[in-house]
């Protein structure tokens, strides 16, 4: 089960912005490795990165093989109620895993 | 009799030369992490952005995990990590009585795994082994360097030693010509350190992903074009027990972030 | 020149991989670049995303180390000047480069909500080169920054040269 480093503020003042910081396990293969063989290593990677503030998505990211392993992506938003973000990773080969936080605006 | 006067003078110079020329001075010590970039120092120092954590995380994972025909979990005897393991890495590689020689925390690892557990030992390099020590190795994170002074061990800190002074391979290098008298100038776009093995298992740029310090040996050996040693191979643990103790009273950074 | 660096490196790896490769018990691995973005691969790329419209330099802060610790694991933030509300926002940021095989890098899609348009992620670099980031305003226009990068081989690897 890959793990999932998530940095989310636990409260903030309404209308504060605040910085978001995400962290997931993942080889992220280019795709442009080969084995001694010759034979090319099939690339693996996320493609695809958001985040749901309440249901509603606040920021979406695509990835590319240009993406070191281990995806560090950062971000901002307003808080503007307290509740839960959900962060959803998709991926080559049927990857998907999310992850959520909660925060309390006061 | 003037000139075998020189001779000998010269001698004990040289002798004492290259016994002086070793440990870098107490106070001038510095950890790989000053060589680094404030970026990449950055990456370190923020448990949420350090990707060295997410296998400490999968160490945690494996600490509780039943295993073995034992059916035990390390937390089973161990307990929780953060008191029982506290400063253990701070202290290895360690004496083990049993073998009669020095045992680094993978092969620790794999020891309590075979004896304790009747599970079999977790393959140098794989992940699983990387995490469960990443994950005890960071219970010591902050705690000083405190290798076992124990006379049995001395020997074998000799021999590490030995091998750090060593020239060898096709370069007729020693670890100590960079690393001694050569730390904080550049190897191509790389800086020199001081061989200051604090932060263990490492997350390192290179690799992108978590590795041992005997990968990284194997690294500089291998860029030293010198004959390389199997992982686990007792020339190895001696001189990890060396750089330990080259090392002692810097605090334990492990996961450290390093390029 | 560009030719000789990469059957240089390709040689590389490929002697790399026995020591490596038979003590960790990994399958060895060469990196063989045969795609080269170029500088009319990025230039398509980006024309892909801004169409026929012009690309105005400024707004947009593109920061990443002029000479990087590792171009396996580079660490770069891009941050656009705007006041984000939701008359005036940036919609989107889309970063570029020359020399990897492929020349994007990634898309980050914000919007009002954002609070401030700036995005951190770490990237993969495989030379020496320019990267570009261009951002999507809301009112159509579209602003870059671009930053030149040096790249260099790490000193100890598990690589025979």
């Amino acid at each position: 089960m890959p793990s999932a480093l998530i940095n989310v503020p636990k409260k903030a003042k309404r209308g504060d912005t605040i910085e978001i910081k995400t962290l997931m396990s993942h080889i992220m293969e280019t795709g442009y490795r080969h084995t001694a063989a010759g034979q090319v290593i099939p690339r693996d990677i996320i493609t695809s990165f958001s985040c749901r503030y309440n249901g509603e998505e606040i920021f979406r990211a695509d990835l590319f093989p240009a993406i070191a392993a281990n995806p560090f992506i950062t971000f901002f938003t307003v808080a503007t109620e307290s509740g839960k973000f959900e962060f959803e990773w998709i991926g080559d080969n049927g990857f998907s895993e999310t992850a959520s936080a909660s925060i309390s605006v006061e | 009799m003037k000139f075998i006067g020189t001779i000998c003078l010269t001698t004990i110079l040289t002798a004492a030369g290259i016994a002086a020329a070793t440990e870098i001075p107490a106070s001038e010590r510095r950890s790989g992490y000053t060589f680094m970039a404030p970026d990449t120092q950055a990456i370190q120092d923020d448990d949420t952005t350090n990707p060295g954590m997410l296998g400490v995380l999968d160490g945690q994972g494996l600490w509780n995990k039943k295993a073995g025909a034992a059916n035990k979990a390390c937390a089973d005897c161990h307990g929780d990590a953060t008191t029982s393991m506290k400063g253990v890495a701070a202290r290895y590689p360690a004496f083990d009585k049993t073998l009669g020689r020095p045992v680094n925390l993978e092969q620790r690892i794999n020891l309590c795994r075979a004896q304790q557990q009747q599970a079999s030992p977790l393959p140098y390099e794989r992940h699983d082994l990387l995490a469960l020590t990443a994950f005890v190795a960071e219970q010591s994170r902050g705690t000083a360097i405190a290798p076992d002074n124990s006379p049995e061990l001395r020997p074998f800190v000799a021999k590490g030693h030995d091998f750090f002074m060593k020239r060898q391979g096709q370069l007729n290098l020693a670890c100590t010509n960079c690393h001694d008298d050569n730390w904080d100038k550049h190897l191509a776009g790389s800086a020199v350190t001081q061989a200051m093995a604090t932060g263990y298992p490492i997350y390192r740029l290179e690799w992108q992903s978590l590795g041992s310090l005997q990968r990284r040996l194997r690294n500089c050996i291998t860029g030293m074009r010198a004959q390389n040693y199997d992982f686990g191979a007792p020339e190895l643990v001696e001189l990890e027990l060396y750089l330990m103790s080259r090392a002692k009273g810097m605090p334990i950074e492990t996961p450290g972030v390093r390029p | 020149m560009t030719m000789r660096k990469a059957e240089g490196s390709t040689r590389r790896r490929f002697l790399e991989l026995a020591g490596a490769a038979a003590a960790i018990g990994a399958v060895p691995v060469v990196t063989v670049r045969e795609a080269v973005a170029t500088p009319e691969t990025m230039a398509a790329a980006i024309r892909t995303v801004v169409g026929t419209a012009t690309v105005q330099p400024g707004k947009v802060k593109l920061d990443i180390p002029p000479l990087v610790e590792n171009g396996n694991t580079v660490p770069m933030t891009v941050s656009v000047a705007s006041p984000m509300t939701p008359q005036e926002f940036v919609k989107s940021i889309h970063v570029f480069n020359e020399k990897n095989p492929q020349p994007n890098i990634g898309n980050f899609f914000l919007g009002p909500r954002a609070g401030r348009a700036q995005i951190s992620t770490r990237v993969r670099l495989a030379d020496s080169q320019k990267i570009i980031a261009i951002a999507r305003l809301s009112d159509g226009s579209f602003w870059s920054a671009t930053a030149d990068v040096v790249v260099t081989l790490a000193a100890c690897t598990e690589e025979i040269i």
